[in-house]
């Protein structure tokens, strides 16, 4: 295992030592409940607050704005539901798009079968939408707008804080589901006056497990979570302290000179998007070339099938992802890359390369050493092509 | 996605890739909507397939039931080309996982279609083709699964 080039970031990243270090004392000596008020549980309550602290002091936000949860998928759930219900009597109708993460885009079909209308605006051939189609589709039973910062699988970063204008001059509440962005790109709540937010940890080479919900003062979805009062009561169950602890910690190391990061990992992925497109014919990049994750690289190639690049790719210790039906155990490709308008042919022949902070240049070669042959060798199996 | 050693083997090592020369049996199966598409040409003398290649574009298990149904017919005749089922091949693969079994079903067809392909030539009037019954529903079933 230790050999693997690990391309697949997007998917999960792996736990920091630093990160763990400081998670460790909460898995062990220090198991107290954090509602608790002898000293065991006094250490996991300061340890929680001071958490919060670290995260909002990232975000730009107030400690009282965030809120811990299980993942980002819960983040958005709670939103999106919560919100939903929240103000049911001003209207029942919400904007999204056709290219979000399922957490999103099944929640919103879940409130369409309970009586709420979805509208999902479409995106351009980059993944963009586009703000006049928001405009357009706003209503004034318009509640709630939940757009996601940054795409999964082709990287495309949307106009965040555009979209938060056209939301609040029309009175509109706006989620975004920035689960690949934070950690990999600056992102300031206040800056971009969203009124909710979703992160995860695991994204940003913080534990899997937790994940956070940023909430503007004075915006108030119903609770997803129903218990005791942890949270400040808006979302129960007993916290878990050493994951919070990691989420902090990892947040905090993720965006540590960040820009020089960015910046850093922006020429890795050009280097790899340059050379494939000399290298292999017959290939497409997906995604926006410039509004793009910095560690984001996803391309198709014709005349072949996804899952058996990666297999090949895997057979060389290189882990990546495709959009391919047969990766995803779903039936069909990718909703994300046929929305860009890609043929199935070409959804189901994409490849995703996600890099982290710990990939070189090295990494890098190794694909772009392999890659133009793995492909030729699939082309020259395939019956769609020919020479 | 786990796949046995056997599936692995025939993936990494497919057997009888291409396109044989001087085919008088071609078919062609599935459709790139589904993610799928397997040819195969055989070459059949005195009803014995006396060689036979495949093309395949698709997912791993598409290369190794391809592979390993290109082995289980050659050098039979024709008749016990056409008895050859997916569950043979799927076994003579040591299982596939229950998403893969559609890719079974389509070597199957691939060799049916091949066969038919020949009789057609021949000016043989018989009916030997399968068509996918839609029951892994793999394909949502959708009406351009069968042979184009």
């Amino acid at each position: 295992m230790n050999n693997t080039i690990y391309l697949d970031n997007a998917a999960t990243t792996p736990l920091r030592k630093e990160v763990l270090d400081e998670m460790m004392p909460y898995l062990t000596d220090y198991y107290g409940n954090a509602s608790s008020i002898y000293k065991i549980g006094l250490a996991s309550r300061t340890a929680i607050d001071s958490a919060r602290e670290r995260v909002a002091n990232v975000l730009g936000c107030m400690p009282k704005e965030i809120y811990f949860t299980s993942c980002g998928s819960e983040s958005d759930n709670w939103a999106i539901k919560g919100y939903a219900m929240a103000s049911l009597k001003k209207g029942n109708h919400i904007i999204t798009s056709k290219i979000e993460h399922h957490a999103v885009l099944h929640t919103c079909q879940y409130l369409e079968k309970n009586g709420f209308e979805v509208t999902y605006l479409p995106v351009d051939e980059t993944g963009m939408i586009s703000l006049e189609d928001l405009k357009n589709a706003i209503r004034p039973t318009t509640t709630l707008i939940t757009i996601m910062y940054a795409n999964n699988e082709i990287g495309t970063i949307q106009p965040i804080k555009e979209i938060a204008k056209i939301a609040h001059e029309n009175g509109i509440v706006f989620h975004t589901d920035a689960v690949q962005a934070v950690g990999s790109i600056k992102v300031d709540v206040k800056e971009l006056d969203v009124d909710m937010l979703s992160l995860s940890a695991h994204k940003f080479n913080g534990p899997k497990g937790i994940g956070a919900l940023y909430i503007k003062r004075g915006v108030y979805p119903h609770n997803f979570m129903h218990g005791g009062a942890q949270e400040s009561g808006k979302r129960a169950g007993t916290e878990n302290t050493a994951n919070i602890v990691g989420l902090a910690k990892a947040l905090e190391l993720a965006t540590e000179n960040l820009d020089e990061k960015v910046k850093k990992l922006s020429e890795l992925r050009d280097y790899i998007i340059d050379k494939i497109q000399s290298d292999i014919p017959h290939c497409r990049l997906n995604g926006h070339r410039d509004m793009r994750l910095p560690g984001n690289v996803n391309f198709s190639f014709e005349f072949i099938e996804g899952e058996s690049l990666l297999l090949m790719l895997s057979m060389n210790d290189i882990a990546a992802s495709s959009g391919s039906a047969c990766t995803s155990g779903s039936l069909d490709p990718s909703h994300v890359l046929l929305s860009i308008g890609l043929p199935h042919e070409l959804a189901h022949g994409s490849l995703r390369v996600s890099l982290g902070y710990q990939n070189t240049k090295e990494d890098a070669d190794k694909l772009l050493q392999v890659l133009p042959g793995i492909v030729q060798r699939l082309r020259d199996m395939s019956p769609l092509y020919e020479n | 996605m786990l796949y046995s050693e056997k599936v692995m083997d025939h993936f990494s090592n497919p057997r009888n890739v291409g396109e044989v020369e001087n085919a008088n049996a071609v078919g062609q199966v599935g459709n790139a909507k589904c993610g799928d598409i397997m040819k195969i040409s055989m070459r059949i003398e005195n009803d014995i397939i006396e060689e036979v290649k495949f093309k395949t574009f698709g997912c791993g298990a598409a290369v190794a039931t391809s592979s390993m149904a290109t082995e289980l017919v050659k050098g039979k005749t024709i008749d016990e080309a056409l008895s050859l089922t997916n569950k043979a091949v799927m076994e003579a693969l040591d299982g596939l996982p229950p998403v893969k079994v559609h890719c079974s079903v389509l070597a199957e067809e691939a060799i049916a279609a091949c066969i038919q392909n020949y009789y057609d030539r021949m000016g043989i009037e018989k009916n030997v083709s399968k068509s996918c019954s839609g029951c892994c529903e793999t394909c949502h079933n959708h009406d351009e699964h069968n042979n184009i």
